[in-house]
């Protein structure tokens, strides 16, 4: 098999994987070295799917011993395998990142004959990589559940982010569709590697030169729509990942039926675009702007809304901490207005030290007033003949395609997203 | 003495030329109606007045807007002026007139038009640097990464540390076909000049070879299911496409062998 065939082939069953960006890490160049880290991530380009192009993302291996049945690679699967040696590896990552194709190598792997055997693989190549060719870019590799701690402190050491996928949101899905995989067996790596990070953030701390591990944190994925969870347990299950385990990223991905099976859905399900959608916008707010879980659903309402965002839902249904007077309120109570977003409100927050604001002055500082009006004031007066009935609103925060949605819901099933949501619509680079 | 308006200053487009013009401004309290370039065709009805460069005068300016105002102003300033912004010599002028009378705080005056304008500007330049961060196409062509962009805004000099950064080994040209600039780095360091129409040689059969490797990979990590052009037209339009490797015709050159040389023992 030529190299092209392997790469399409391998990169073709890494394609599903959403936890894939370049961020979290600061790292100069080096003379004799190549390459350098870039905290916010950069982009390379843009698939076909609109998602960003950061790292060179294959699996190491498509020949997987499990058999989990939402999986492309499961080992009852009838597809062509191939497997990518240690140097190929290494040249194709070289070779495409001095030409700028990429910013790293985000390395999977199915797993060969067993976790630890899988490892040593991985292991292999990317210390080729490091030593022998001395590339100082990103690496992100994932952990396979059920390695050795040994192998995984090893592995860490050699890259910038680590990921253990948690695949299911609940054990008793993961029971049901990845029979070779357990909560204790994907929790387990993740703890490690959290206590391998402090322990090296203390090390670093006395001496200076101590080798990195896992600088860029790590990060995991959900897949959304294969089972039967709620947004609700969803977001409380990050929400809890962000805090125990201390996670840089959680990603979602929406179910894409790869086959039939017992347990799943059936194959002609769409993907629930819209549904990862908002629960990216909620991941959001739990990250940066100071939301609980909590706050945006409960057990009475456990999904989100489909016509509004999470935090124009949570608004609408917490009138009463409305409107916001922009000349005074704290960068908090800003960032709770549907409309402004972290930058807004530090603009908002520079702005106002030399100038009175009003709303033109707010248009002058990019805030989407579309959505703001109906919450802020300026000087205690807010939008001069703005209406203030919840329905009306509720009119006024929905986009043209969410009216359409909600109004007539027959009409065009195509378009999932409108122009506006297109251009927030994640891509994992954030 | 009111201020004299009813002229215009013709300058040498470089900042160092704009710096004069905000000197003579100052030194014969003048407020030019038009600050321009021979470049481009003017009319005015007002007398113009040519300013020459004088590296003495622009050293004055450019240390008084450090010390009067700041810094970071002095920076915002130089890369207004890497903007596509039209009349921006005249803007940065009112901008450091205000500058000059407020200080430092100029910068948070973000309602403020002649700050907001800028800003806006500046921060257009910002991100389409960012972007030309990761869509530059390098191609080897005898030993030298070469690449050619095609910007609106000047973005080189915003992308300078970054590729010598990253290319420490490396020699590299970026090539900017609108301003007729180009990049040279050597060693981690950089130089910009002038060059017109250049035109990378020649690929080899080697460089082919990883571009079809590319174009592969491009084209494998793709979702059908969730194919979305619009979604990728908003973060990648199509303007950034002309030179970058998976918008070309598809190569067709022979792959690349890489037999390992012996076997590795993992962990040795």
């Amino acid at each position: 098999m030529d190299l092209e065939e392997k790469l399409k082939i391998l990169t073709g069953a890494a394609k599903y994987d959403v936890a894939c960006t370049s961020s979290g890490v600061s790292r100069s160049g080096e003379k004799g070295k190549l390459g350098n880290a870039a905290a916010w991530g950069i982009c390379h380009s843009f698939a076909s799917d609109g998602r960003c192009i950061s790292l060179l993302k294959v699996l190491m291996s498509n020949a997987c011993a499990y058999d989990c049945s939402y999986c492309v690679n499961r080992r009852s699967n009838d597809l062509p395998r191939a497997t990518l040696s240690p140097r190929e590896l290494a040249e194709l990552t070289i070779q495409f990142y001095r030409r700028n194709y990429i910013e790293g190598l985000f390395l999977s792997s199915g797993v060969l004959r067993n976790p630890d055997y899988t490892c040593e693989q991985m292991i292999a190549a990317i210390r080729l990589l490091r030593v022998d060719y001395k590339f100082n870019g990103y690496i992100h590799a994932k952990a396979i559940p059920g390695t050795d701690e040994k192998l995984i402190t090893e592995l860490g050491l050699l890259v910038d982010r680590m990921s253990v996928n948690i695949e299911l949101p609940s054990s008793r899905s993961l029971q049901l569709l990845a029979p070779n995989k357990t909560k204790a067996h994907i929790l387990k790596p993740m703890q490690q590697i959290k206590e391998g990070i402090q322990e090296n953030k203390a090390a670093l701390a006395l001496y200076k030169a101590s080798p990195k591990f896992v600088p860029g944190g790590q990060a995991t994925q959900l897949i959304v729509g294969a089972s039967p969870e709620t947004d609700y347990s969803i977001i409380t299950l990050s929400e809890s990942l962000y805090k125990r385990y201390t996670l840089k990223r959680v990603f979602y991905s929406a179910y894409i039926p790869v086959q039939s099976g017992r347990n799943l859905p059936s194959v002609d399900t769409k993907p629930p675009l819209l549904r990862e959608h908002r629960l990216y916008q909620a991941d959001f707010l739990l990250r940066f702007y100071g939301f609980s879980a909590k706050e945006l659903l409960s057990e009475k309402t456990p999904n989100f809304n489909t016509a509004v965002d999470p935090k124009c839902n949570w608004a609408l249904n917490n009138m009463d901490r409305f409107p916001v007077e922009v000349n005074t309120a704290p960068q908090e109570a800003l960032l709770r207005v549907p409309g402004i977003g972290v930058t807004g409100a530090k603009r908002i927050i520079t702005a106002r030290k030399t100038a009175k604001l009003d709303f033109a002055g707010l248009k002058k500082l990019n805030i989407v007033l579309k959505r703001a009006q109906y919450f802020i004031t300026c000087g205690g007066k807010m939008l001069e003949g703005l209406k203030q009935n919840p329905e009306f609103i509720l009119r006024g925060l929905m986009s043209e395609a969410s009216i359409r949605r909600t109004y007539l819901p027959d009409s065009e099933q195509m378009s999932i997203f409108d122009e506006e949501e297109y251009r927030k619509c994640l891509t994992g680079q954030i | 003495m009111p201020y004299r308006t009813d002229i215009a200053y013709l300058y040498d487009g470089s900042f160092e030329g704009l710096m004069c013009c905000v000197f003579e401004s100052y030194y014969k309290k003048e407020l030019p109606e038009l600050i321009f370039t021979q470049e481009e065709a003017q009319s005015t009805l007002y007398d113009i007045r040519e300013i020459e460069s004088d590296r003495g005068k622009a050293a004055r300016v450019k240390s008084a807007v450090k010390n009067k105002i700041s810094a970071e102003a002095l920076d915002f300033v130089q890369k207004a002026f890497f903007t596509i912004l039209p009349r921006k010599e005249r803007i940065i002028l009112d901008f450091l007139r205000k500058g000059f009378k407020t200080g430092g705080v100029i910068l948070d005056m973000l309602t403020d038009d002649t700050v907001s304008v800028l800003s806006k500007a500046v921060s257009h330049l910002g991100k389409e640097s960012a972007l030309y961060r990761g869509f530059v196409r390098f191609s080897e062509i005898g030993g030298v990464m070469v690449s050619v962009i095609e910007p609106k805004n000047f973005v080189l000099p915003l992308m300078m540390d970054h590729f010598c950064d990253r290319y420490p080994e490396e020699i590299f040209v970026i090539y900017d076909k609108t301003h007729s600039t180009m990049l040279l780095g050597e060693k981690g360091k950089a130089r910009l000049g002038y060059v017109e129409n250049f035109e990378p040689g020649e690929a080899n059969i080697g460089e082919k070879a990883f571009r079809r490797l590319w174009q592969s990979f491009y084209e494998a990590i793709g979702i059908q299911e969730r194919y979305n052009p619009q979604c990728q037209m908003s973060h990648m339009p199509k303007r950034y496409r002309s030179q970058m490797t998976e918008f070309q015709e598809r190569e067709t050159a022979p792959l690349p062998l890489f037999p390992e040389p012996e076997a590795r023992l993992p962990g040795k």
